[in-house]
């Protein structure tokens, strides 16, 4: 299969066409307007819809909109815009709806700025806006994993009637790498929805009872009723969609855990401490939540999370050991990006301790 | 004996939660009336404010989304950009259109979106307990302006629909009420032809209604009606606006 | 001879209709409803003309009208 060579955001954007996507709307935000521009240039040309929303307040209902309709959708932002968009993402869990939402974080608090940052781990993984819910959250560390857990993402929504978060950051957003377009067709899914496949979609009623999308159950137990259901679905998704990749953990002392950018320069260290005879490993999760914590259900002696923040996935990590091993940290944040020399710095204070 | 007058098909035999008087009975049922004369039941999807009917679609037996506070244009829009052959329409109170979801409401409207909304003025928050509204009159008190609205601290009525007959992507904008018989039968021609609007695809077509609000007018049923003749009216005339 | 039938547990008692039969032929019954409140009833004797005005102006669609 031959390969092109394309930018994250752009992968990004191709996978969600491939996957079925027809209906998107946005708002401009550095670090991930190519993303924006990829929909603008090609969702219209192959049938589908593309808005530019006057906010990603109203981005994010759009595509709540287009999802209740039964239509394949998707947003995409950067931190400051996925903030905004939490209340909608709380509204799309609530009324189990499917949608894809792209974050390319970049720096912050509050304005933050345009580098590269993992900060908004907490926020994807932890529910960011109201209410006991979860969205599946997929970091990609490539180009070409850009491109297939986007795909992927459409698939997991739409089974689980869930939102899913992917997870990028401005370096992947912008790094240019060969990518592969498999063998996914290049045409759109179809525009509306086949009422078998989503027999709950607002179509009109024909020929059957009025379809209601909501989130508001005002009865006493009914709340609590939907609650008990998403809990059941969030089980059933732990079980079932854990995903990583692991490296040299056999003969590991130290296990680097690294997601997404930061992962890639993990394996740099890990490649180069091998060659230097340093029994190091790598897990590198994919799914953020849920959390790959099989990945640690034999635990190594020490580990050392790496993250361009100041410890957000650390804690996964944390729970998913129970104490049963050394845990070290390592962390920038603000647009420090913790280098390879840094890594391997502190690999070696802790490998022999 | 015919029966000339009974409960539409579109609009559930149940008793709403309104208080009494209150003009979104009216408003749905009028609503749902068009949507039956007009055939559309099969095809149309309704979009359910947050505010006092935000269980609409516990009235209407039709499909029905719920959309976050002021956000149902946009849920509006995903909707309809694709299923354009469904008919769209949104159901609003003043505090839903025309404060927190000002934005959305303008640039729906601006985008000439192809739908059909309806916007019930009460001048009153009524879901929340009877606090202002961006519609709220001078002098009239609610819960937040206790000494009634003071242009000085808290503006001017905001007269929405004539801010958006500004805009060329709009097409149709009426105001009616819902203060007479004949004020009744105005507004179900008004929803009639923004449904056809719609149809035919002329575009964004608003219907604002006058509606009574009794709880928190502190007035009878029958003296709202009075109010929305005598005082609402004069700030906020009828009649085609665009 | 036209006639209004008034589902009362469905009456919230606004009196909308008391105002607008024309001929005042709408009035309030003594008793109270399953709401807890006293709905309207059509006067006994009262002869309706079938204007249908009352189930217009009912926000609880509460009227049915038979001509």
């Amino acid at each position: 299969m031959p390969k092109i060579l394309m930018s994250g955001n752009d992968a990004i954007a191709e996978g969600a066409l491939r996957a079925g996507c027809s209906f998107y709307a946005g708002y401009p935000i550095t670090p991930q307007n190519e993303l924006t521009a990829y929909m603008a240039n090609n969702m219209q040309k192959r049938g589908g819809v593309f808005i530019q929303a006057e906010a990603e307040v109203a981005a994010i209902n759009m595509v709540f909109g287009a999802s209740a309709a039964g239509a394949r959708s998707m947003t995409s932002s950067s931190s400051p815009g996925i903030s905004l968009k939490q209340e909608g993402i709380s509204y799309i869990a609530g009324a189990e709806l499917p949608a894809v939402i792209v974050n390319i974080m970049r720096g912050g608090p509050g304005l933050g700025n345009i580098a590269p940052s993992q900060s908004d781990y907490f926020q994807a993984t932890r529910s960011g806006g109201h209410g006991d819910y979860h969205c599946i959250v997929l970091a990609p560390a490539s180009v070409q994993e850009s491109y297939d857990l986007t795909y992927l993402a459409f698939n997991l929504a739409d089974k689980y009637r869930a939102p899913a978060i992917i997870l990028g950051d401005g370096m992947l957003g912008q790094m240019m790498e060969p990518l592969e377009l498999k063998n996914q067709s290049p045409c759109l899914a179809g525009r509306q929805a086949k009422p078998k496949t989503k027999p709950w979609a607002l179509t009109g009623c024909a020929g059957r009872k009025a379809n209601v999308v909501k989130s508001f159950y005002l009865k006493e137990g009914d709340l609590e009723k939907l609650n008990l259901k998403l809990q059941k679905k969030y089980q059933e998704i732990t079980a079932k969609e854990q995903r990583w990749e692991e490296l040299f953990l056999d003969d590991a002392r130290v296990v680097l855990v690294a997601y997404g950018s930061m992962a890639r320069i993990a394996r740099a260290a890990v490649k180069t401490l091998r060659g230097k005879g340093r029994r190091v490993g790598l897990v590198r999760p994919v799914s953020l939540w849920p959390f790959p914590k099989k990945a640690f259900a034999r635990p190594k002696n020490k580990y050392l999370v790496v993250e361009m923040s100041y410890g957000q996935m650390l804690e996964d990590v944390q729970l998913a050991l129970c104490g049963e091993a050394k845990i070290e940290f390592l962390g920038r944040s603000g647009g420090g990006v913790p280098s390879e020399e840094e890594i391997i710095l502190k690999i070696n204070k802790i490998y022999n301790g | 004996m015919d029966r000339i007058y009974s409960h539409p098909q579109s609009l559930r035999d149940v008793p709403t939660h309104y208080c009494p008087g209150c003009g979104h009975g009216l408003a749905h049922r009028l609503i749902a009336e068009a949507v039956d004369e007009l055939g559309l039941r099969e095809q149309v999807i309704a979009v359910a404010p947050v505010g006092c009917a935000v269980i609409a679609y516990d009235y209407w037996d039709f499909d029905c989304s719920e959309a976050a506070h002021g956000r149902a244009l946009a849920v509006a829009t995903g909707i309809k950009r694709v299923r354009p052959q469904n008919i769209v329409f949104t159901y609003q109170g003043d505090g839903d259109l025309a404060a927190i979801g000002t934005n959305e409401t303008i640039h729906a409207a601006n985008r000439g979106e192809n739908l059909t909304v309806f916007f019930i003025n009460n001048a009153v928050y009524g879901m929340t307990g009877g606090q202002m509204a961006p519609t709220t009159l001078l002098n009239q008190k609610t819960s937040t302006t206790p000494e009634g609205r003071n242009a000085q601290f808290q503006g001017y009525p905001l007269k929405i629909s004539e801010m958006l007959a500004l805009l060329p992507g709009v097409k149709y904008i009426e105001r009616v009420s819902l203060g007479s018989a004949q004020d009744i039968t105005k507004t179900k021609k008004a929803i009639k032809k923004a449904f056809m609007n719609q149809i035919e695809g002329i575009g964004f077509s608003l219907v604002e209604m006058l509606s009574p609000c009794p709880t928190y007018w502190g007035l009878s049923p029958c003296e709202s009606l009075d109010w929305i003749k005598n005082i609402m009216a004069k700030e906020f005339p009828l009649g085609v606006i665009k | 001879m036209p006639r209004i039938i008034i589902n009362k547990d469905k009456c919230k008692g606004c009196l909308l209709c008391v105002s607008a039969c024309p001929q005042g032929l709408i009035m309030i019954e003594g008793g109270f409803n399953l709401r807890g409140v006293k709905p309207v009833k059509f006067k006994p004797g009262g002869k309706c003309s079938g204007c249908a005005l009352c189930a217009l102006m009912c926000p609880d669609c509460c009227i049915e009208v038979y001509k």
